[in-house]
């Protein structure tokens, strides 16, 4: 009965929406604004739809990417109610640093040395890798097993037009999120999804995908996930601190054991836990 | 300039405006199709049907277009397992022309139901004298008519089609020219405005042309009254 | 004049019963769609009670719902307004008695026409984030807005054009013999009244205004269809989250283009005499998604 009610609240909130809209276009704030330069705040930037690394669970956020973040804020000194998340997609991390929109990145950000060029980076706080999701039942296990098969990626992504080039016989359909390449291989139209390990590892292990799906476990690429700091920035050395201390006391290990569960995967123990490199 | 034109020996832009033009193609022939049915049907004296085509059309013009080709991929596509060929391009380029027809057969309908109504009361009540019934009539006299009097809004859907077929990106066609544009510009940011205007003035080319001739066709083909 | 009255003949008892079989059999087809859809989806599960209760839970409209449909209002709202001032201004410009001023509005006008609105959409969202005029959480805001308005804006323009040469001669020759100059009548005499007879084409247009504003999708601004997807992705029930944003959409669209509708019914002992034919046609524009 009480969601009954929720449901008929929500419906006139609707109407009452749509009747101010019909009335003009008076309700044109603008959003967001400069970053503040105090210390016990923090605007971090992460993904919003990435489940398992950075995900906004309506009011509250979860995932790795996530969890580092907020080690990493308390360790500054910042407490978790005084960090702002803000969304950081792919093209718009280098921008939101550039112009200080944010503090600092936490969003499947590779260290690369182009992107050295614009923005510095903290850690690597951890190791990923290409790799590939299949149906729990496949026997694909690696890109060699793909040639004749259906791979689906993301639109652009630099990381199937690989695949694509090594295996001519691969065939690729570009989608605007993982989420839809998921969604169809639940329906057996696609054969594999190829991205990060850690990324495959968080869609598979969504409640709803539990048991669907699994990580082959073969990497072949190495992306290092960094903190996305401005350039300059004097934060590098107690980022990559707080990085060492939740490696050291197992935090690290927990968050991605919880933030995974669920998806059959175990990350590549040879190169994580990884360890920081020197700030520049 | 060197370096605008070395963009179009690593970008095929040309081939992407072709998946277009072909995307347009094929939807255009399908929305003509369905989009006639429902005119009829709207037209027809028989209540389910009239109510059939009056809901089709309120529901595919009012959803945004977006959805819909979203919807083809995700509902038809994945979650349906619809296959409409063998190969799996060739099968999602199919669905965005369903997702394209679909949409766009709700303004055909509109556009010949505007066209009927260009057709004087007359022209019905003669062909009720000499004895004809409701499908010889409209297909005799009523709808060779309306389809003069429809040339130049069906002109505008045909317009609109071209240039929705850009959104089947993101339905699944992604080698489409938004697709390859953005593809483009985020590796070439310096050279984003010639990139844009190279995309804008091929639409341009590829609609005026159209607009100019159905203008000059319905003018040509209107029925003298 | 109504087709539905003149295409057939009063039915007599024979065109009753077939009518009666035509409706039967209609009725029978529409029935099976509709049950062939419903089978499709319950047989992989898309109607089960887990992929919709989420709908019926408070936090679903307070974080997603909502805010998503906030949004999507917002960049509509402003899109209206500022496509409805450049329609005026370019709409009075393409009537100007200085050729070059007609010249070059024509020209803006039919090239925003012809340009998809994604790629305005795309272009100023790369455009404007790489530039730094704008902080990078704007541009998706502003891009969609700006596409939005160089189209829509167009579009009207030539409503406002359609609707002044669709008046009457009298009304200028009026204007001009009380001593208006040229510019003054069209501005104070001939747009009012041109305004009043499009509204209803307006108002169709500001269904597709609302429309495209689910392109900003594909640009990351977070408008309805974007937090559904993310809902969708969240739940795993995407297909059912995309069905309620399509809901959304169609009720708040029908009741505008009913009002559309409404309104040039009222209007049209206004408009008629004059040719309303000219307006019905722009108002059929398809525009884009």
């Amino acid at each position: 009965m009480r969601k009954t009610r929720y449901a008929a609240a929500a419906v006139a909130a609707v109407a009452a929406l749509t009747l101010s809209a019909c009335g003009g276009g008076d309700s044109a704030e603008s959003e967001g604004g400069g970053a503040s330069g105090s210390a016990d705040s923090l605007r971090i930037g992460i993904k919003f739809d990435q489940p398992g690394l950075g995900y906004d669970e309506g009011g509250s956020y979860s995932g790795f990417d996530v969890d580092v973040a907020k080690y990493v804020a308390t360790e500054l000194g910042v407490s978790e109610e005084n960090i702002e998340f803000v969304e950081a997609p792919s093209a718009n991390r280098e921008n939101l640093l550039q112009n200080e929109q944010v503090d600092m990145i936490f969003a499947t950000y590779s260290i690369t040395d182009t992107r050295k060029e614009t923005v510095d980076f903290a850690g690597p706080y951890f190791i990923a890798g290409q790799d590939l999701l299949v149906p729990t039942d496949s026997d694909i296990t690696g890109p060699e097993d793909l040639e004749g098969k259906n791979l689906c990626s993301v639109t652009g992504s630099t990381s199937a037009q690989k695949i694509k080039d090594q295996y001519p016989g691969v065939q690729l359909v570009e989608q605007p999120g993982y989420a839809e390449c998921v969604t169809a291989m639940g329906g057996g139209q696609i054969d594999a999804v190829t991205t990060d390990d850690i990324i495959l590892a968080g869609l598979a292990a969504q409640e709803s995908n539990a048991g669907k799906f699994k990580v082959v476990g073969n990497t072949f690429s190495e992306e290092k996930y960094g903190v996305g700091l401005p350039k300059g920035s004097d934060r590098c050395e107690d980022i990559n601190a707080a990085i060492t201390k939740m490696i050291d006391d197992k935090a690290w290990e927990e968050a991605i054991t919880s933030n995974t569960e669920g998806a059959d995967y175990t990350y590549n123990a040879e190169l994580n836990p990884p360890t920081p490199e020197p700030c520049a | 300039m060197e370096d605008y034109l070395s963009l179009f020996e690593t970008y095929d832009v040309l081939a992407a405006f072709w998946i277009n033009i072909q995307l347009s193609f094929w939807a255009a022939l399908w929305a003509l199709a369905i989009g006639t049915v429902l005119a009829l049907f709207r037209i027809s004296p028989i209540p389910s049907l009239q109510w059939f085509g009056a809901a089709y059309v309120n529901i595919f013009r009012n959803t945004p277009l977006t959805i819909i080709l979203a919807f083809g991929f995700l509902g038809l596509f994945s979650v349906l397992q619809v296959s409409l060929a063998s190969d799996l391009n060739d099968s999602l380029f199919r669905i965005a022309v369903v997702g394209l027809a679909v949409y766009h057969a709700a303004f055909v309908c509109e556009a010949i139901r505007s066209g009927v109504n260009t057709v004087p009361l007359g022209q019905a009540e003669a062909a009720r004298a000499i004895g004809l019934s409701f499908l010889p009539a409209a297909r005799l006299i009523i709808l060779p008519q309306a389809f003069r009097g429809a040339i130049a809004p069906l002109g505008n859907v045909l317009i609109a089609l071209i240039k929705n077929s850009t959104v089947a990106a993101a339905g699944s066609v992604a080698a489409e020219a938004s697709g390859l544009m953005k593809t483009m510009i985020e590796f070439r940011s310096d050279l984003v405005i010639p990139i844009f205007f190279t995309f804008a003035l091929g639409f341009v080319v590829l609609v005026i042309p159209i607009g100019l001739l159905t203008t000059w066709a319905s003018k040509k083909l209107a029925v003298a009254r | 004049m109504s087709a539905q009255q003149v295409l057939f003949d009063a039915p007599g008892p024979r065109a009753r019963r077939n009518i009666m079989i035509g409706n039967i059999v209609g009725v029978l087809i529409a029935l099976g769609i509709l049950a062939w859809v419903i089978q499709a989806l319950a047989e992989k599960g898309q109607l089960e009670a887990s992929m919709w209760t989420p709908f019926l839970e408070a936090r679903t409209w307070e974080f997603f719902i909502l805010p998503g449909l906030a949004n999507t209002l917002k960049a509509a709202a402003v899109a209206i307004v500022t496509s409805v001032l450049f329609g005026l201004i370019f709409g009075i410009g393409r009537l100007s008695h200085v050729t070059p001023i007609r010249w070059a509005a024509g020209i803006v006008v039919e090239f925003l026409r012809a340009v998809p609105v994604l790629l305005m959409m795309i272009f100023f969202w790369l455009a404007l984030g790489s530039s730094g005029a704008v902080p990078p959480q704007d541009a998706p805001f502003i891009a969609v807005v700006t596409a939005l308005t160089l189209y829509n804006g167009s579009v009207i323009a030539e409503l406002v054009r359609s609707g002044v040469q669709g008046l009457p001669k009298g009304q200028r020759e009026a204007g001009m013999a009380i001593g208006l100059t040229a510019g003054q009548s069209l501005r104070s005499v001939e747009v009012p009244q041109a305004l009043i007879a499009m509204l209803p084409a307006l108002i169709s247009q500001f269904v597709v205004i609302l429309k495209d504003s689910a392109l900003g999708f594909i640009i990351t601004y977070p408008e309805l269809l974007q937090f559904m997807r993310r809902l969708g992705v969240g739940e795993g029930n995407i297909i059912p989250s995309l069905m309620v944003a399509a809901a959304i959409f169609i009720v708040i669209n029908f009741g505008l283009s009913s009002l559309a509708t409404r309104l040039s019914v009222l209007l049209s002992f206004r408009t008629k005499g004059r040719r309303p034919a000219t307006v019905e046609a722009v108002a059929l524009d398809p525009a884009s998604t």
